[in-house]
């Protein structure tokens, strides 16, 4: 099975809820996020690469430092508990049309 | 953009409603509800019986890789116009919750286009939201199990 990368598979991490929580005070360079933690750089930049793929977290770029804020829209999605409920009939559905678009009647 | 599907659920309701446009002409969409092996593929369960017919029954079944059945519903085709509606119960075995009684409402949008309104009513608006919820609930279960699997694989 693929595993795909949703907002909910993020925040099931409590060291990713940590990094959310930091950076929800103010936007960050890796480097900080990484000093308030006891794993090592490459865990933190990992979890951190996790909330950017799942859009939880946005970057700028401020001469050569990355900056990482949070993405108050996604957050918004884990408020709300029916998005889950919607995206998996959305995906049902997809496949439904995408099936019978390639439907040949039979003879 | 707007989403395709929507979900509109009211505060203390028993109900739900689910919307979606389809860009597939009335009766492909409809035949995609009432061909068996259609159904397997979209809904990525097993048909064990489907009688598109009044007082007909219906019955599907998932099972794991090694055949451990995972998922078992079942229920009643109340009425059923071809190209029109589908009034049927849905039944999960094995849980907690009652049977819920579905209204499906298939429209002609365009030659090309359809849509469908699912109206599924729940015994009571505290079940309704449980159900609600249950993806939510899986979602999270399912990263806590990944990062258990991880976890274990490390000792």
């Amino acid at each position: 099975m693929e595993i795909r990368r949703d907002v909910f598979q993020a925040i099931a991490d409590p060291t990713r809820r940590a990094i959310l929580s930091l950076v929800a005070l103010q936007a960050m360079t890796p480097g900080t996020i990484a000093e308030n933690f006891s794993s090592s750089r490459q865990t933190i930049s990992k979890h951190i690469q996790i909330l950017s793929e799942c859009e939880l977290l946005h970057q700028t770029q401020n001469g050569r430092e990355i900056y990482y804020h949070l993405n108050p829209e996604k957050i918004k999605e884990i408020d709300n508990f029916i998005e889950p409920f919607r995206k998996m009939w959305d995906e049902k559905f997809n496949k439904l049309e995408a099936i019978m678009k390639n439907y040949q009647p039979k003879k | 953009m707007e989403p395709k599907t929507k979900i509109h659920a009211e505060n203390g309701k028993q109900d739900l409603v689910i919307t979606r446009e389809f860009d597939l002409p009335l009766e492909l969409l409809f035949k995609a509800y009432v061909e068996a092996e259609i159904v397997e593929q979209w809904m990525g369960t097993k048909v064990l019986k489907l009688e598109n017919v009044k007082h007909g029954g219906w019955q599907f079944e998932t099972t794991d890789p090694k055949g451990n059945v995972v998922f078992q519903a079942n229920g009643v085709i109340h009425e059923i116009i071809e190209n029109e509606k589908i009034t049927r119960t849905f039944e999960m075995e094995n849980t907690p919750f009652p049977a819920q009684l579905e209204f499906l409402e298939f429209t002609k949008v365009s030659d090309e286009t359809s849509a469908l309104t699912m109206q599924i009513v729940y015994k009571s608006p505290e079940l309704r939201d449980q159900m609600l919820k249950l993806p939510f609930a899986q979602g999270i279960n399912m990263a806590h199990n990944r990062l258990q699997d991880f976890v274990n694989k490390l000792k």
